[in-house]
């Protein structure tokens, strides 16, 4: 069978040009689809299930780093095993940063025949590893636990990572009521957790529930990392105050917190947080 | 400037102070040398009542200005209380001044009733005088090297704000994606990568040198609107279409090189790029009672849904306000409104040059 790709770049003649680098320096593989935006991406790779990935990172809607994080907790394992995923970028100090560990392959633009020809190298190598005689069941974790390690690096790094050196986590947030103009100081330590909502964050206490504007992104490099967990894409929960973790039918996991009402969901990305020790 | 409040006796404070004691003990063994010389008085104490009276002053005013503004940026207090500190620095030393002198030289403390009226005119003059000259000398020093300060740091700020104009209008990840662009097209369509190569010599060597000249006719100003547009349009495909509407009659009306680009840039950065299906930009010029209005309208994500104006968005606005302002001063305006259809609006206005 042939190996499979799809390629989402939002710049059609540099998709065409991709396409064709890797039709000359991987004549047997078989683009599925090509997409433009991050959206397109998801939807698509869910359907088509391609063993190869080639994503770019700054793309309309959702960005490339947003669909990986997307497709990571919504693959079908069951299905087929995690794609390999290389991000295709022009000039992005983030992912160069995230790239450094040599976690994910990247490619720059413009692609290069030599260095396209590289990480066909090492895409095949991958492929082939996963291929022969089929892995005892517990192996298959394995692999799946360490692709999603790699994938977690990447993306933790690229989304700004821990904490900056030398600034003090946050103590209070300035946050607005929901609702209303008022701007409530909320200690950090009243907090339970944070979830992204569209343009802003919901912050909720036992009892409130506060909106701020920062991003996820910014927020996180000043929140301790010991004390609170992204647990999710859009989630970051106070650890102490995770009561209870559960698995559904479907393998998925949830969090109780003391003092909330909610599930909060766990993306596979951050399970391995929960395995029990 | 900066609102912060600075410690009153940092380090460089004290050493100018420690300066003005040493210049001040110079001063004051002059003035007791040519008392000594002119009132045939001796010397060891007129040195003595010279140094008191003169140190007692520094100390008084040099501390005091200190301690009322020495956490400020100008470490002279303003108004009536600059005038008020050293009046009350000549008292004080005066009176201190030859209390110690009177102690020193074992007279009656501070009995002035002894002295010959006109000895007592002749010390507080030169007390007075003295004092005053010292305070201006410093004064004028100080402001002085304040000036040389605010100096280089307006020069300092001008090279930043330059750098960082060339670095968003040379954007890393604008260049690399058109070259990227322009590396395909060699292969599957040279005569649109020739016209895309021109395009990004024009955009190139206008934002390198562009900036120097004063001024230049609005249809040139539209030409490189249109390069930066068209370089852009290779690159987003459908998602980007572009109306550029210059009347004739306003063609030559001479405008600020580039000062539209940002406005496009942000268009397309912030409004049109982050929306998967793409948009229009038009750029409409016109007049309108003796001015020109000049208006970049876009149908992207709109000003509520682009957050973080600090990417760069802001910097834009910024320096077109600016750039405004410097020519036109309060005739210059810029106004940013949503379109009702969604999408950014931004208009800027200034007066019509006299037809020549």
């Amino acid at each position: 069978m042939n190996p499979t790709a799809l390629i989402a770049e939002d710049e059609p003649l540099l998709a065409q040009a991709l396409k064709a680098e890797l039709a000359a320096a991987w004549p047997e593989l078989q683009v599925l689809a090509t997409t433009g935006d991050g959206r397109a991406a998801v939807r698509e790779a869910l359907r088509l299930l391609p063993q190869v990935l080639f994503f770019d990172i700054r793309m309309p809607g959702l960005d490339g780093l947003g669909a990986a994080a997307e497709l990571a907790d919504s693959w079908p394992t069951d299905e087929a095993p995690m794609p390999q995923l290389v991000f295709v970028t022009a000039y992005d100090e983030y992912a160069a940063r995230a790239f450094e560990t040599r976690a994910i392959d990247y490619v720059l633009k413009p692609v290069q025949p030599e260095r396209l020809r590289k990480t066909v190298l090492r895409l095949q190598q991958a492929l082939t590893a996963q291929q022969p005689s089929k892995p005892a069941p517990n192996g298959a974790d394995e692999v799946l636990e360490q692709t999603l390690a790699q994938w977690r690096q990447v993306l933790a790094a690229a989304s700004g990572g821990a904490q900056a050196p030398g600034t003090a986590p946050l103590r209070l947030i300035a946050a607005s009521e929901a609702g209303g103009s008022t701007v409530r100081m909320v200690p950090i330590d009243e907090v339970l957790y944070f979830e992204a909502a569209d343009k802003y964050i919901r912050v909720l206490t036992a009892a409130h529930e506060y909106l701020i504007r920062t991003p996820l992104k910014q927020l996180l490099t000043q929140l301790d990392s010991e004390v609170f967990w992204q647990v999710h894409r859009a989630v970051v929960v106070r650890s102490s105050a995770i009561e209870a973790v559960h698995r559904d039918e479907a393998g998925k996991l949830h969090l109780d917190l003391r003092g909330r009402p909610e599930k909060i969901p766990v993306s596979r990305l951050y399970g391995h947080l929960f395995r029990a020790m | 400037m900066s609102v912060e409040t600075l410690p009153r006796f940092r380090a460089e404070n004290v050493r100018s102070m420690l300066r003005h004691g040493l210049i001040t003990v110079v001063f004051c063994c002059f003035i007791a040398a040519a008392l000594a010389i002119t009132q045939h008085g001796d010397w060891g104490s007129q040195m003595v009542y010279s140094l008191s009276i003169g140190l007692i002053s520094w100390l008084f005013i040099d501390v005091g200005r200190l301690l009322i503004s020495g956490h400020r940026e100008i470490l002279w207090p303003s108004g009536p209380w600059g005038y008020l500190l050293v009046a009350a620095g000549v008292t004080v030393g005066f009176l201190g001044g030859n209390a110690i002198g009177d102690a020193w030289t074992h007279q009656p403390l501070l009995n002035f009733r002894s002295f010959a009226e006109r000895r007592l005119a002749t010390t507080i003059i030169i007390t007075v005088t003295a004092t005053v000259c010292m305070c201006f000398f410093f004064y004028s020093l100080g402001r002085s090297k304040h000036m040389r300060g605010q100096i280089e740091l307006a020069q300092r700020n001008a090279t930043e704000a330059r750098l960082k104009l060339l670095e968003t209008q040379l954007e890393p990840h604008m260049l690399f994606n058109t070259l990227a662009n322009l590396r395909a097209l060699i292969a599957t369509d040279p005569p649109r990568a020739i016209a895309m190569l021109d395009r990004l010599n024009n955009y190139l060597r206008m934002t390198l040198n562009g900036s120097r000249a004063l001024a230049h006719p609005l249809s040139a100003e539209f030409e490189r609107l249109a390069d930066y547009l068209e370089l852009m349009s290779v690159r987003m495909g459908e998602r980007l279409r572009y109306t550029l509407d210059l009347p004739e009659d306003l063609r030559d009306t001479p405008v600020p090189p580039l000062l539209l680009q940002p406005l496009v840039e942000n268009s397309i950065r912030h409004g049109l790029e982050p929306k998967v299906e793409g948009g229009n930009i038009i750029v409409r010029a016109r007049q309108e009672a003796g001015r020109l209005v000049i208006e970049v309208s876009d149908t992207g994500v709109g000003l509520d849904a682009s957050q973080s104006p600090s990417e760069g968005g802001g910097f834009g606005l910024a320096q077109v306000r600016e750039r405004l302002a410097t020519v036109y001063g309060d005739q210059g305006r810029m106004s940013l409104a949503p379109e009702p259809a969604g999408g950014t609006r931004t208009t800027i206005s200034f007066p019509l040059p006299p037809r020549a």
